[in-house]
């Protein structure tokens, strides 16, 4: 029985990656182009890092984004006044978002529930707001412009990631693979079953000895480390950060997409941020009333799939 | 000077009042049902904008007297089909239903009144300004700050004297408590949310008044009134009250010397009762914390 299910398992992610590392050679021909594969990628990433949170600690931060902001500004100042690179950039990025974020996540981690969403939202529109205001440093409403991704040396040869958009996919792809395997480690660990625990029974959890303050603290940090990452890939992709990349409402959409997955699931972010984005990209541009399409899409998924995408499908084959 | 920081204390008080009138109806939602009403902004909209459809007809104290219950109507029916089977659950999907509505109301909005803002015309009496030297204090103003000022006593009066008010402030305490009493509790948590979405509709009819209508209004006003909660105190509704008053002047006193940061005092104030105070001014241990 479990032999079966364990290649079962290994069928389905061999599937996943192989769509994944295809994505260039089958998206065209469906419509779709490599930079749209590309974002889906990071903002799946994105998604992943707010569902280590949400789906397995059971904690809700609805201000997430200030994160992923601060590591696309991040990775914006480093290749801006740092030095031309990419590297550089991701790290710079990935520190700025995961530091602050620990700082605060420090603050906040022995709230819960509703308070908790309520304090992060306000928190993150914080960072908004600065973004928004310090226009000298961050470009105000306009966004930070004036830099971009720069090729990568490995001294035998150069990977050229900035005019060629399949090569430029391939190394978010990597980078994605990479984060997502430290993410699945983490998780396959003691401490990372101990969230699950926190996330099914926090009393229990507290009972048995766990400081689960602690690892609350532990885990919002960890989510914010890799949604700076997350981030930063973002500013490479567009080569430009964005005050609205810190608002609420990107919060939002990166909840949805976990949701919308299915945010019980592994992998359920990145089919909810493959939908969202692809949704998104086509009602805005067929109807000028594409905000009304995100929010019936919010309304259904909410009252009809709870369990998002994933779970629905999992509860319809064991029926 | 004088009349400079007085210009602006009381241009603070004006706004820290519609503060405190949306952030009390969200308290309200919130401490009740919890539930974060993310389309609490597009409430206030919806208010202020039925309040423009309906002033030809009514005159405009018939529309600051019904557009509210319309308002309140609206919120009425979209608790009962989109928010009731919500109760149960975690708060997360609540909050994700809110997000997506307010979404619908803009656009719908948008739609319907189309983008530009609209002009909203006052009785000329109420749009004089009291004196030459107090130029500022329109009887429009005072008008506002006196009508908020009855709205949220009533609201009070009705939590503390009536049955209803006191079943309310029950259920917040111990809802399962309230409901084995016989209480209907769903009845109870749709006026609740009602009687939160009438103060905002109540707000968006003021502020066409005083800041003209646009569809994307209430957002602006929703991130204060979040933290005039958080600085209150969760739980607390005379929190959120001082709480919206606070952060309205603190602004305004701010505007006089460094206009730039009059919106950073916020935060400013909100990171300070979160290092110092974290359950807030009013705010109680291990309420909904």
């Amino acid at each position: 029985m479990t032999g079966t299910l364990s290649t079962r398992k290994l069928a389905v992610l061999l599937a996943i990656w192989a769509l994944l590392a295809l994505a260039p050679y089958w998206m065209p021909p469906l419509g779709g182009y490599t930079a749209l594969g590309t974002r889906v990628l990071v903002l799946a990433l994105a998604a992943m890092s707010v569902n280590f949170l949400l789906g397995f600690t059971g904690v809700l931060s609805f201000g997430h984004a200030a994160y992923f902001g601060l590591g696309a500004y991040g990775a914006g100042f480093a290749l801006k006044f740092l030095a031309p690179s990419t590297p550089l950039a991701i790290v710079c990025g990935m520190m700025l978002g995961g530091l602050v974020g620990a700082a605060l996540g420090w603050v906040i981690a022995h709230r819960r529930g509703v308070y908790f969403a309520m304090v992060t939202i306000a928190i993150g529109q914080v960072f908004y707001y600065i973004a928004f205001q310090w226009s000298s440093l961050t470009g105000g409403d306009d966004g930070l412009r004036g830099f971009s991704r720069q090729p990568i040396d490995f001294g035998l040869f150069k990977l050229d990631i900035v005019s060629n958009s399949e090569t430029f996919y391939y190394f978010v792809l990597v980078c994605f693979a990479l984060v997502l395997a430290i993410m699945a480690f983490i998780l396959r660990s003691p401490f990372g079953r101990t969230l699950i625990a926190i996330r099914e029974n926090e009393r229990r959890a507290r009972f048995l000895g766990i400081p689960v303050d602690r690892h609350i603290w532990i885990a919002f940090s960890l989510s914010c480390f890799f949604m700076g990452f997350a981030g930063a890939l973002y500013a490479l992709v567009n080569n430009f950060a964005d005050p609205r990349g810190l608002h609420y409402s990107q919060s939002g959409d990166f909840v949805m997409m976990a949701v919308m997955g299915g945010m019980r699931n592994f992998w359920g972010p990145l089919l909810g941020a493959a939908v969202f984005v692809v949704l998104q990209d086509y009602l805005s541009s067929v109807t000028v009333n594409w905000m009304s399409g995100v929010g019936a899409l919010f309304v259904v998924i909410v009252l009809f799939f709870p369990r998002g995408l994933l779970g629905f499908v999992r509860s319809k084959s064991q029926a | 000077m004088t009349q400079l920081l007085l210009f602006n204390v009381t241009n603070g008080l004006i706004i820290g009042a519609f503060y405190a009138l949306m952030a009390l109806g969200l308290s309200l939602i919130l401490n009740l049902s919890n539930v974060i009403n993310f389309a609490h902004g597009g409430f206030l909209v919806i208010g202020g904008y039925l309040a423009y459809t309906i002033t030809p007809y009514v005159g405009f104290w018939g529309a600051l007297l019904i557009a509210p219950v319309l308002t309140a109507v609206i919120g009425l029916a979209v608790e009962g089909v989109l928010i009731r089977p919500l109760y149960g659950r975690d708060p997360l999907y609540s909050l994700l239903m809110t997000f997506g509505l307010a979404f619908i109301i803009e656009d719908g909005t948008r739609f319907i009144w189309g983008a530009q803002g609209k002009p909203v015309t006052i009785p000329p009496f109420l749009a004089r300004p009291l004196s030459h030297e107090l130029f500022f204090i329109t009887g429009y103003r005072i008008f506002m700050v006196v009508t908020v000022t009855i709205a949220v006593a009533l609201i009070f009066a009705l939590l503390r004297y009536t049955r209803l008010g006191i079943r309310i402030r029950a259920a917040t305490l111990d809802l399962e408590m309230v409901a084995a009493m016989g209480v209907n509790v769903r009845i109870l948590r749709s006026l609740n949310f009602a009687a939160g979405i009438y103060l905002a509709g109540l707000a968006g009819a003021l502020a066409a008044g005083q800041l003209g209508l646009e569809p994307t209004m209430g957002t602006g006003l929703l991130m204060p009134s979040f933290i005039a909660i958080i600085i209150g105190g969760v739980g607390s509704l005379t929190g959120t009250l001082i709480g919206g008053l606070l952060i309205g002047v603190a602004s305004g006193v701010t505007a006089v010397f460094a206009p730039a940061a009059s919106e950073a005092v916020m935060y400013v104030l909100m990171a300070f009762i979160l290092l110092a105070r974290p359950r807030g001014l009013l705010g109680e241990e291990g309420m909904m914390t």
